[in-house]
């Protein structure tokens, strides 16, 4: 039984006179406790909006067409905002948001900061938060004694610790966490990645991650979700995805990405541009671009399917069996 | 052995820090002592975290910034010491592309204009027929064609690669010899980034040019470069072939950045990093050995006290440590890299 179930959810954004940004269109997912779902896909594919959708904060011009989400199998995307405020919403589902090291505010102590998360949801006392907040300071890797701290005295990579941690306080099931780690150094990037993995294991979490980096994605993940304009393109356990890609999209985009390990070969860059989400192709959206698109997939969008290997792909030549690879796919 | 194109010898840029006035002056020292040099025909691929000095040295080499001590060797003369006139000349034949494409064009200007401006600034031209042909020719090098579709765009309606392209196309049309490109692709999506990185290789080739590659990224500088050379707080800590570099580091602080890159392949698990804490302060760099406060296999008195030279330990491959024989004593016998702790 999946803890967090994301079912058909569609979230568009409205612009004036009629038009829609498809932002996130018919998507389906879910986490178990404890695992973890890589999201992966290039900018303005819909992976951000996705984590808002799911955390309900969107803004004014966003409208939730369809879907459902359901934790423990309790459905939040049509429940009353109060509940969700009360119940769920960073008590069970938490989020990191992308740039999060500078989201501290700068003239006030990073235990305030946390404090306030605290007491705002919990109703304890000042002093019990504060414990609270050393606990949670210690937890991902920094002294308690800094909680005296201003943020620019935090490096940067402290910062996103103290983000995370905040994220922490009240003990989610459920941690979105959306590219948690750009504008990070190398090193510092890897300690933050290495936090997360620990922390999933040691708390039980769930861990949703977003991400533009496959590599990130790859090693952080269970599941893998690859979305492009707005839709999966291919979901399924992150060996299938990444060792055997189905969409070619993925393959496409895995022998985009160099690597530091063996031997050079030359790179392969998709031709084209992402489309733009307030004006789709009709069709299959990777097809404009796509080697081997044929006039089917023009019209009608081909669907998520299930093959028998558990992996799910978006493409007729997949399922219709005209594309390959040369190796065994498994089309059931 | 070629005669390098455009060298740096003993480079230093140190930056003062505004204080009191009666307070002792100090200095950020931002690139300290760094030699190398690039090749005709070469692409040098300069790595680092933020703050380790490499573009700074970027820079110096096309005199945006003065060195404050050192020397910029182009063709074999300092450029350090050109007159404004002859500056102009070599500001002519060293270019630059810069990270973010949309933040270094006039929002504007058209692409013909961007294209156009390095020209009138070198006189190039006499008549506009004449711009017009060296304009389409640079816009052909970079695959945005048919040209006549793109120059009357703004970069607004330009796609990120297709920005990255004009600023090359930009850097390219006054024919330069040299090219510093920094960060050239971090900004760009990962499908077109490989076209980027696949149109510096075919330039470099087609013009013979020598580049200067800037990235914080060892999979990318592994991929384009044909030498190295990791920096860290100012100085290089190993320069050499990039296969050399990566897969057999005689540093113990490039072994921690390889083992921080991640790899897209799903079966490598998270490596052990080996080393802890940030980057420090350029103001203050440790004595001796500027990584020892988080180097794993340091040894002291020694690596506290006595500053390491960039030696060539092996063939073509150069180190900046007292114990890289350590290093390569610890591998093991099918060349991997064991963990340095």
């Amino acid at each position: 039984m999946p803890l967090l179930d994301v079912k058909n959810v569609k979230m568009y954004y409205e612009l004036v006179g009629n038009r829609y940004v498809k932002a996130v269109d018919d998507v389906s997912f879910s986490v178990s406790k404890g695992a973890s779902l890589g999201v992966v896909g290039e900018s303005g594919c819909g992976k951000s909006s996705l984590a808002i959708t799911i955390m309900r904060l969107l803004p004014m011009n966003a409208k939730i067409l369809s879907g459902d989400v359901t934790l423990d199998r309790q459905e939040i995307l049509k429940m009353p905002e109060a509940a969700l405020r009360r119940e769920i919403r960073w008590k069970r589902i938490s989020m990191v948001f992308q740039g999060a090291m500078n989201v501290l505010n700068p003239v006030r102590k990073v235990g305030d900061q946390m404090a306030e998360a605290i007491m705002a949801h919990d109703g304890v006392s000042k002093k019990e938060a504060m414990g609270t907040c050393r606990k949670l300071l210690s937890v991902v890797g920094i002294d308690p004694s800094r909680i005296g701290n201003y943020p620019h005295e935090f490096s940067g990579g402290m910062r996103q610790r103290t983000v995370i941690a905040t994220a922490l306080a009240l003990d989610p099931d459920v941690l979105i966490a959306d590219e948690p780690t750009t504008a990070l150094d190398l090193v510092v990037q890897a300690q933050i990645l290495k936090l997360l993995k620990e922390l999933k294991e040691k708390l039980g979490l769930s861990l949703i991650l977003i991400s533009h980096d496959v590599s990130i994605v790859s090693e952080m993940s269970d599941n893998v979700a690859v979305m492009y304009a707005g839709r999966i393109a291919e979901y399924g356990k992150a060996l299938d995805v990444f060792l055997n890609p189905l969409h070619p999209y993925t393959v496409s985009l895995l022998s985009a990405v160099p690597s530091v390990k063996g031997k050079r070969r030359r790179l392969q860059s998709i031709r084209g541009v992402p489309p733009n989400l307030a004006n789709l192709p009709e069709g299959c959206k990777f097809a404009p671009r796509c080697d081997y698109a044929k006039p089917e997939c023009l019209s009608p969008e081909p669907t998520l399917e299930l093959l028998g290997n558990g992996q799910y792909v978006r493409c007729y030549g997949i399922t219709e069996g005209w594309i390959n690879y040369g190796r065994p796919i498994d089309r059931r | 052995m070629v005669d390098p194109l455009i060298g740096v010898k003993n480079l230093r840029k140190w930056f003062p820090v505004r204080r009191g006035l009666l307070t002792p002056k100090l200095f950020v020292r931002a690139v300290d002592d760094v030699s190398f040099s690039i090749e005709k025909g070469k692409i040098l691929a300069l790595a680092g975290e933020s703050g380790s000095g490499k573009t700074t040295t970027g820079k110096v080499m096309i005199r945006l910034i003065e060195p404050t001590s050192g020397k910029v060797l182009f063709n074999g003369e300092d450029v350090t010491g050109f007159d404004s006139k002859r500056l102009k000349e070599f500001k002519k034949q060293a270019q630059i592309v810069f990270q973010d494409p949309y933040d270094a064009m006039n929002p504007r200007q058209t692409v013909f204009q961007i294209l156009q401006e390095p020209l009138l600034v070198h006189e190039m031209t006499g008549s506009r027929d004449e711009a017009t042909d060296l304009v389409y020719r640079a816009l052909e090098d970079v695959q945005l064609t048919p040209a006549e579709e793109f120059t009357p765009r703004f970069p607004h309606e330009l796609s990120g690669g297709q920005r990255q392209r004009v600023a090359v196309a930009r850097a390219l049309i006054l024919h330069p010899k040299f090219i510093m490109a920094d960060e050239p692709v971090s900004m760009l999506d990962m499908s077109v980034r490989a076209e980027i990185l696949n149109l510096f290789l075919d330039l470099v080739e087609k013009y013979d040019l020598a580049l200067l590659f800037i990235t914080h990224d060892l999979a990318v500088s592994k991929y384009i470069a044909d030498e190295l050379a990791i920096m860290y707080l100012g100085k290089i800590a190993e320069i050499g072939n990039p296969e050399d570099v990566v897969d057999t580091p005689l540093h113990p602080y490039t072994i921690a950045l390889v083992a921080a890159v991640p790899v897209p392949d799903p079966r490598a698990k998270l490596s052990e990093i080996p080393i802890s804490g940030e980057i420090p302060s350029p103001i203050n760099p440790p004595t001796g050995c500027r990584f020892h406060p988080r180097c794993p296999i340091a040894q002291f008195p020694i690596c506290r006290e006595k500053e390491p030279s960039l030696e060539e330990k092996v063939l073509g491959h150069f180190a900046a440590c007292h114990f890289s024989n350590l290093l390569v004593e610890k591998r093991k016998p099918e060349g991997r890299v064991s963990k340095a702790n």
